[in-house]
């Protein structure tokens, strides 16, 4: 795995906010050093395993466990498919299948041009909004095929223009 | 000068004052701040009613307020008026001006936003009136819908923080007593008596003992300790206190699924302003009790819900459960005495020290006392946030509270507890929902999941679901977990896809046997409940599924087939355009056929059709 992004302190920056730090705070660090970069780069895990004083393998081995952390250079934007059970029987698979569908990607995976991730979750737990679909973060309830067909096409247009 | 509280009385007059406050104020618009709410407008709303306030000028006689969850998140954005307490549903933007002159200025009643009854079209006006609500008990969620859940000065003037006042007085033994009377048993699924687990806590050698909030809230379709978080954070590290008073502890930290950003915001704001008036850190409220608490974001893994995986995941490992001959409450987080409670649980506890533990009994049932909040989801028309006492069937909580299924459609089944709970069908609907009828009957109660699942709901593929969701969280530790889940995920494939045979489902139940025999933890040996319950309750439908090749509730798709009714339909076209594969041919106000050739079955035209005219056969 070869990471040509330089992290130019970004990683330092982070890892300031942590003066008191202990292995303990290595998932809290992870969450902070993806909120920078959108993915965690191989040099910023290195950096994090320096700074906690943990092996190398410790830190990767973390980054790669959870499913919340991505290894790999990730979409500007992020579509969310909730599959929760309750979005479930009101329809979310098909509206993933819709997604991939259109969007020619599978979930997990980024366009090649880093525009959009497709990817779904297990339960964000606003249950009662089924099915729903979270892009950049921010929540749509009681998704249609069609309005999400229309989401993703705006979100997609407006990279385009200049 | 120092907003410390330096002593009991100096909390009283911070109460006084915050009382007073928001006493002066003759009108209070509470919005609904909760996810759901936020997730369909209401901040949106917020300032469009803050507007109309400025506007009007009238900002010395109403407050607004951004308040934790109502509960009835599907009818969001709510809007409550008090003192009145109507209750607007689905308020958008162009709605406030209206409110704001109509009811509020004018005191007139806006019947189209009132919540309509699905099931009697009746428009109520109070929250007490509604069917969703008039059959719940209120304990946990009492105050959620009050305070601002930003706001300290909320919670105090509504009564926070007189429950570790009462604590202190009582003295640490005498609250262990109270907990373990109260018969509080832990509400995130395992059910737990919370006292015994304090008590072994309090006990074990240590020099430091840590105590754990749960709040990596995995279950799909269950949102329970999200809405208490983001709506009361306050409650939570009250009951941590008290808690951390009675086991001597003098750090806390609430694991918190990353999934919640709303939570863990509102959280950590709570502990920063309890930090500030000295309701967390060193000599508490002038006492001897010193605690104070870190919030730590969980990774995204449903496994770290069990407590040992937790500890591992706190340490800053990856989140693998191991073997607990020890318990966790004498060796825990980094090898000491640990207490781990989920937030519903700690919830509780402010509630028991302040009415005492008789009260708390006189709530549900003798082995399952108190409330309970569920998640009432799916299939259902009212659905939400409900808290009701343990006890009360579940066609009461489905059909009274939840108002039955939507569309005139039949009930199928309910699944409680979780990927380790079962689905339950309609002739096991009056039994009592509490700790331990329901594992009799092959499901759990569990954290408070209940997902009603109505006819067009295929069982064999909800087993299926659950079986992926559990194959890909598994830790892989295990063999029998980690390779049998997929193993059994892959025969159920078989079985919706038209390859399953009798034999088929006898392999299943011969995998699932060894799978929960042989699965160190708990998300291994309860990973074959949702199979098995819907084996023991719903086998002519996976017979159907492999006898046949049918799949009864049309929902496999290489079961069934799209058609159209030429009786139906009335040629409008609009499947024909939305069709991703045109494969829906015919002339403008002329019958359409499908070409099962083209068809990918992705159900685009079943939707969108006005007059039911797709079959699915």
């Amino acid at each position: 795995m070869s990471d040509i992004q330089t992290t130019d302190g970004r990683v330092a920056a982070v890892l300031a906010g942590y003066p008191q730090h202990g292995p303990g705070d290595l998932v809290n660090i992870l969450h902070d050093l993806q909120a920078e970069f959108r993915h965690l780069p191989e040099e910023a895990l290195q950096e994090t395993a320096a700074y906690l004083e943990l092996p190398r393998a410790q830190v990767y081995g973390v980054a790669t466990f959870y499913h919340g952390f991505h290894t790999e250079p990730r979409g500007e934007h992020t579509c969310t498919v909730c599959m929760g059970t309750a979005c479930h029987v009101r329809g979310a698979p098909r509206l993933l299948e819709q997604l991939e569908r259109d969007t020619g990607i599978a979930a997990g995976d980024t366009t090649p041009d880093l525009s959009l991730t497709v990817e779904e979750v297990s339960c964000v737990g606003a249950c009662a909004l089924g099915p729903l679909v979270l892009i950049d973060g921010e929540y749509h309830g009681h998704m249609t095929g069609e309005r999400l067909s229309r989401l993703v096409e705006d979100l997609l247009d407006k990279e385009e223009r200049p | 000068m120092s907003t410390r509280l330096a002593d009991p009385r100096a909390l009283g007059h911070r109460r006084g004052a915050a009382v007073a406050a928001r006493a002066t104020h003759d009108k209070v618009i509470a919005v609904c701040g909760g996810t759901g709410c936020r997730a369909q407008g209401a901040m949106k709303v917020f300032a469009a009613l803050a507007a109309e306030m400025d506007a009007h000028g009238t900002d010395a006689t109403v407050a607004m307020r951004a308040t934790g969850c109502h509960g009835f998140c599907e009818r969001g954005p709510l809007v409550l008026l008090l003192p009145e307490g109507v209750l607007y549903q689905h308020v958008k933007v162009e709605d406030a001006a209206e409110i704001f002159e109509k009811t509020l200025l004018g005191g007139e009643v806006l019947e189209r936003l009132l919540c309509e009854d699905p099931a009697t079209g009746l428009r109520h006006r109070t929250e007490q009136e509604m069917p969703f609500y008039h059959h719940q008990q209120r304990v946990v969620l009492s105050d959620t819908g009050q305070l601002d859940p930003t706001s300290i000065d909320d919670y105090i003037a509504l009564g926070g923080y007189s429950a570790l006042v009462r604590a202190l007085e009582m003295g640490p033994e005498a609250v262990l007593e109270e907990v373990k009377r109260s018969g509080l048993r832990g509400r995130g699924g395992a059910g737990f008596p919370a006292g015994r687990k304090w008590e072994a806590c309090r006990h074990a050698q240590g020099d430091l003992r840590y105590v754990v909030c749960n709040a990596d809230e995995g279950d799909p379709g269950a949102f329970m300790d999200r809405s208490i978080l983001e709506g009361n954070p306050h409650c939570v590290l009250e009951g941590m206190t008290i808690g951390a008073l009675a086991m001597g502890a003098r750090e806390g930290y609430v694991y918190v699924r990353q999934e919640y950003p709303l939570a863990v915001e509102h959280l950590s704001a709570a502990i920063e302003r309890s930090r500030e008036l000295g309701l967390l850190g060193d000599g508490i409220l002038g006492s001897e009790l010193t605690f104070d608490v870190r919030v730590s974001r969980g990774g995204g893994a449903f496994v770290c819900g069990e407590a040992s995986a937790m500890m591992a995941s706190l340490e800053g490992r990856r989140g693998v459960p191991h073997r607990r001959l020890i318990h966790l409450s004498e060796h825990g987080l980094w090898g000491r005495p640990t207490n781990v409670n989920n937030v519903e649980t700690w919830a509780n506890v402010p509630h028991i020290l302040l009415r005492g533990a008789d009260w708390f009994r006189s709530i549900g049932t003798e082995g399952s006392t108190g409330t309970k909040i569920f998640s009432l989801v799916g299939m259902v028309n009212n659905t939400g946030l409900v808290e009701v006492p343990m006890g009360m069937t579940l066609r009461q909580i489905i059909f009274d509270t939840g108002g039955g299924i939507p569309g005139g459609k039949a009930f199928k089944a309910v699944q409680t507890g979780g990927p380790s709970g079962g689905c339950l069908p309609a002739d096991k609907l009056d039994l009592p929902v509490d700790f331990d009828t329901l594992v009799a009957e092959g499901s759990m109660m569990g954290s408070g999941g209940m997902i009603v699942m109505d006819e067009e709901t295929c069982m064999v593929d909800v087993a299926k679901y659950f079986l992926r969701f559990l194959a890909s969280e598994s830790c892989g530790n295990c063999t029998s977990c980690r390779d049998g889940l997929t193993i059994l995920h892959d025969l159920l494939g078989d079985i919706t896809e038209g390859r399953g045979t009798r034999e088929t489902i006898a392999l299943v139940e011969q995998v699932a046997d060894t799978v929960e025999a042989t699965s160190l933890c708990a998300l291994g040996t309860s990973a074959v409940n949702p199979v098995l319950s819907t084996l023991r309750y719903f086998r002519d439908e996976y017979l159907a599924h492999v006898d046949d090749k049918r799949c009864p509730a049309g929902v496999c798709k290489a079961l069934i087939s799209f058609s159209i009714d030429a009786e139906l339909c009335n040629g409008c076209m609009l499947c024909a355009r939305r069709c991703p594969q045109d494969a829906v041919a015919g002339e403008r106000k002329q019958p359409h056929t499908i070409d099962q050739e083209l068809c990918i079955k992705c159900g685009i035209c079943k939707d969108v059709c006005k007059r039911d005219a797709v079959l699915v056969q």
